[in-house]
């Protein structure tokens, strides 16, 4: 099928494309607030490689947050258990009451 | 403060004395397992304070929240007190109320109300949640006395909404075996919903809400609604991480950091649970909600620095009691055990 006004639809097309983004830019907050850039002059070692990596590669940056945020807390709640087992109490069983 | 104890953070570049972190880690470690509740209604305000751009607290918060909640979640479940079945039907729920919820935000926003509006919703909600769990106390107390000069003992709570919501029978009706529940599927859902639409409404993680909803709305046992609502909060927390992640908002060595003081405070709050009852566990959750109050009130008078210093009073004031509960209830255990040898 033949498509009616082919030049009006291309041009609104563009202008959509270049309008949406600067509409967004218009109503948001200034772009200094919206965009952060981590300064990798002065890290080195794990800090430079998590700065590294949030300023090139986000999804992996926050991929990495949540693994390493739940392999933490799963070692640190198992350490935790150990010494609070070796200090002698109970932690099978909870009889509290209302 | 010296030089020599402060770092400068790789992603936001904030300088900070690690051991802020740390005893800020303990503190909402040992309220947050005690409570049941993530605690961003303290740690917001307090990474504020320390230097965080606002954004980034709110997601250092959360993804610390997520990890916290792992080590929290573990131990309560150890205890028999997570009922994951029943976090899992409220929180399929409570996400889409948070989304109605931030949808009424966006709308009273177009017409300039959503700041005072919010606030004063807020505040509306704690003071009558804190009147509830006050009223709840002492009407039990008066039971518990009248009971004993009677000779027999009262059971379970004193206000009994749940008794009443649990006469609904809508289809399919759910039996919740750890929280002894046997209802609707609709009411756990719907107070999800109601949980998440004030949550999503007021832009807090929902434990506030969540966990006297699971006592007085459910009728949960205190100790599985706490755990309970520590499952639905780590969830939470790692959605929150994943969100607050993609828009660069995460410090993460501050998460490590933080999570370094928050599972020896998990750990305590949590077992600090075995030693405390049930009622003495709501009392000090209605203290908490009322300095939470107090807090708002003041944010809402534009007085920022005393809100964060009521907020930093009221945890640490708190923090104490809960670790001298628990030491003096650990105490007790082994003292007894050593009698038995």
């Amino acid at each position: 099928m033949k498509r009616k006004f082919p030049a009006i639809r291309a041009l609104a097309c563009t202008a959509v494309l270049f309008l949406l983004p600067l509409g967004a830019l218009a109503s948001g907050e200034k772009e200094g607030k919206l965009v952060h850039v981590a300064d990798t002059r002065h890290l080195s070692g794990f800090n430079l490689y998590i700065a590294d990596l949030y300023n090139t590669n986000r999804l992996l940056f926050t991929l990495e947050c949540i693994a390493i945020t739940a392999l933490m807390g799963l070692f640190l709640g198992l350490l935790m258990d150990w010494i609070v087992g070796a200090i002698g109490l109970d932690l099978s069983k909870h009889e509290g009451q209302e | 403060m010296h030089e020599w104890l402060t770092i400068t953070l790789p992603i936001s570049g904030v300088s900070i004395n690690p051991l802020l972190l740390v005893l800020l880690g303990i503190a909402v470690g040992v309220l947050g397992g005690f409570f049941g509740m993530g605690g961003a209604w303290m740690v917001t305000p307090a990474l504020n304070i320390f230097g965080f751009p606002m954004p980034f607290a709110v997601g250092t918060d959360l993804c610390h929240m997520a990890g916290k909640s792992i080590i929290s979640t573990r131990r309560h479940a150890k205890f028999g007190n997570v009922d994951a079945k029943l976090g899992l039907a409220m929180l399929a729920f409570d996400v889409v109320g948070i989304e109605c919820g931030a949808r009424l935000v966006m709308y009273l926003e177009r017409l300039g109300l959503a700041g005072p509006v919010i606030r004063w919703v807020y505040v509306i909600f704690l003071f009558l949640i804190g009147l509830l769990v006050f009223y709840d106390f002492f009407k039990k107390r008066s039971l518990e006395k009248s009971a004993a000069a009677n000779g027999s003992v009262p059971g379970g709570s004193a206000v009994r909404w749940h008794e009443t919501l649990h006469k609904i029978k809508i289809p399919p009706i759910v039996r919740f075996n750890v929280a002894q529940v046997e209802c609707s599927l609709w009411l756990p859902a719907g107070v999800g919903f109601l949980v998440g639409f004030l949550a999503g409404l007021l832009g807090i993680g929902g434990g506030l809400l969540m966990m006297p909803a699971l006592v007085y709305m459910i009728g949960c046992p205190t100790y599985v609604a706490v755990g309970t609502d520590l499952f639905t909060v780590m969830l939470a927390g790692f959605y929150g991480a994943f969100t607050y992640g993609m828009k660069g908002r995460i410090e993460l060595l501050a998460v490590i950091i933080m999570l370094l003081g928050a599972a020896p405070g998990a750990q305590v709050g949590t077992i600090a649970t075995k030693y405390i009852r049930g009622y003495g566990i709501r009392l000090m959750f209605g203290c908490t909600v009322f300095f939470a109050m107090i807090s708002v009130i003041l944010k809402q008078l534009q007085m920022n620095t005393a809100a964060s210093w009521v907020v930093m009073t009221a945890v640490s004031a708190m923090t104490l009691v809960v670790i001298v509960g628990m030491i003096k209830g650990a105490a007790r255990e082994l003292r007894a055990r050593r009698a038995l040898r």
